[in-house]
């Protein structure tokens, strides 16, 4: 696990959220490490995609949403007013728990991104289809059905293909909410395994209800329940002996 | 379970079955017996003069025999494509506006007030058109005022109320989840819009152009009213202009014998046009379907 020290990336300081009245995030106190896969789990309804969704300020987009506190990524905060969204987002990017390619061709679906962000050269576009695609092992399969629909795909080529989509504007940070939740064991494995491969250049942060998932890839876990980050701490830790209670029970399957 | 209940069950959903077809036979034989009416009175004088008579003869004088349907099928397709070039712009912003970018409350007030507008009756627009857009085109760009202008102007807002619910509908059936993917791409709202969105609703916005069109070509009392009515082919869109339709309500009341068969002619000429025009849009919508609306 420790090949050397890893910096954080992504500093949460006493963030609070609420989705109008109702508060979802309690004071969260968290530090992302670069590199390093972050898995969090937790009951269903405790915030853990609501907190992703701060991560890359998509909250923004439902109304009557606030967030209190502040996260630090690359020295600022990215709740003060000079922040740049869309170049947040492009950094910080998001896969979605079910596979939502664009009704567009496999091509147009991988430089989507960049042509968002005033690519267009063709030369260029290429380049990175063919690096974005080669990244989550989709170039051999795809190589020639480039300009069909990418609705045709299969589930795990959908989620893949999404994968793809965000490596081609190259973010920093990768969120996943519940990637393989919509994949079979076979398919779960290899994303996993491309989740290993993407850990070299990539922080990913992953939510996830699958415990084993959590413990085959990640190296560090968050425990959140109703809102609160109970405990956080090194995967081996958290799975063997966690601190709190409230983890063990979960952990164990104790909880409800 | 008895099989007693089952089979009674069975029995009525026969009958139900039965009757529901004869409402629909007799709906279907209706507009069967219509057209075969239609076709029946106008299709032995377009033997008998010849087709070129009707589609490429440039003067209608029904006294002197003489049935030229061209300007009136050119008035139809220019107030038609005028319509369509200034309805489908502002419908498409107009629905874009309602669900994209407005307020979830605004949407809520406006869409059922947009379709109210379709309620209103057809001659109260052609009033309004009569009282205040003649006189202007006349005032501010010459020419009689009674013109294709009018007619498209007229025509392009009565087909709003089609275009815009539609193109609500269809848009609103986009999947959030392709909005969402590409805001988290780093898009802006309006880069997913044209990007995403309305590629992904194209062959609902398609459908609702062609009902748009439908309703501006077969429309007939505003178009009489602003239009003019002359039986040339307009020389500009300022110039007066009569379309099919126009053509046989405008004759129908004193017309007879060959004249009236002639009147029929142009009802066929106008179905013919109508469901080549159905036939085209519908094919490429379909197409688009078919491959997954990738692109
Ligand atoms: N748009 C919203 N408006 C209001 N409340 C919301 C909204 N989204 C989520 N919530 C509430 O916030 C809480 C946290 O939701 P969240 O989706 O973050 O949970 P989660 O841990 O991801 O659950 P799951 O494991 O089921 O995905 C829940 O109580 C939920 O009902
Ligand atoms: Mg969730």
């Amino acid at each position: 696990m420790s090949r050397q020290a890893a910096e954080n990336i992504i500093v949460i300081k006493n963030l609070n959220f609420y989705y109008g009245q109702f508060q979802a995030l309690k004071n969260i106190n968290l530090e992302i490490k670069a590199r390093r896969i972050t898995a969090l789990i937790g009951p269903s309804g405790c915030g853990k995609s609501t907190f992703l969704r701060t991560l890359n300020r998509m909250n923004d987009l439902i109304e009557g949403a606030r967030a209190e506190g502040e996260i630090w990524f690359d020295g600022k905060n990215i709740f003060s007013p000079e922040t740049d969204l869309l170049e947040l987002r492009r950094r910080v990017g998001m896969v979605f728990q079910r596979p939502n390619p664009f009704p567009l061709s496999i091509a147009d679906n991988v430089t989507y991104g960049l042509r968002v962000h005033g690519h267009f050269d063709r030369l260029f576009l290429e380049e990175r289809l063919y690096w974005s695609l080669k990244a989550v092992n989709l170039w051999d399969e795809l190589k020639d059905r480039l300009n069909e629909s990418a609705l045709n795909l299969t589930g795990e080529q959908q989620q893949r293909l999404c994968i793809a989509r965000l490596l081609a504007v190259q973010p920093e940070v990768v969120l996943m909410d519940e990637p393989c939740s919509a994949l079979d064991p076979v398919a779960t494995a290899r994303i996993e395994d491309l989740m290993r491969e993407l850990r070299e250049n990539y922080t990913i942060i992953i939510v996830t209800h699958n415990m084993q998932q959590a413990a085959r890839v990640s190296d560090y876990t968050g425990y959140f329940l109703l809102g609160e980050l109970v405990e956080f701490g090194d995967t081996n830790q958290i799975f063997t002996s966690p601190r709190d209670k409230r983890t063990e029970d979960y952990i164990t399957g104790r909880f409800g | 379970m008895s099989s007693n209940g089952t089979n009674k069950l069975e029995k009525s959903d026969r009958l139900i079955k039965l009757s529901l077809l004869m409402i629909a036979l007799s709906a279907v034989s209706v507009l069967a017996i219509i057209t075969i009416f239609i076709f029946e009175q106008g299709l032995p004088i377009m033997f008998r003069y010849g087709l070129k008579h009707f589609l490429l003869g440039q003067d209608w004088y029904p006294s002197e025999k003489s049935f030229g349907l061209l300007p009136m099928i050119i008035g139809s397709l220019m107030v038609t494509f005028g319509a369509l070039i200034i309805g489908v712009p502002l419908g498409l912003a107009s629905a874009i506006f309602l669900t994209e970018f407005s307020s979830r409350r605004l949407a809520g007030f406006l869409k059922p007030v947009i379709e109210l507008l379709a309620g209103i009756p057809s001659v109260v627009y052609g009033f309004i058109g009569l009282m205040f857009l003649v006189p202007f085109i006349r005032e501010r760009f010459g020419g009689p005022g009674l013109s294709v202008l009018a007619a498209s102007v007229i025509l392009g807002i009565m087909i709003l109320p089609t275009v815009i619910s539609i193109t609500i509908d269809s848009i609103r059936a986009v999947p959030d989840s392709y909005r969402e993917g590409s805001m988290a791409l780093g898009a802006t709202k309006w880069q997913t819009v044209r990007m995403v969105v309305l590629p992904a609703a194209r062959s609902g916005i398609i459908a609702g152009i062609i009902l748009g069109m439908g309703r501006a070509i077969g429309e007939t009392m505003a178009v009489i009213m602003v239009a003019g009515n002359a039986a040339d082919i307009p020389g500009s869109v300022l110039a007066p202009v009569r379309t099919l339709t126009s053509n046989i309500a405008l004759e129908m009341a004193y017309a007879s014998g060959e004249h009236r068969e002639a009147l029929f002619a142009t009802g066929v000429i106008l179905f013919i046009i109508i469901m080549i025009l159905n036939t085209v849009a519908n094919m490429s919508s379909a197409k688009q379907r078919k491959k997954g609306s990738g692109r």
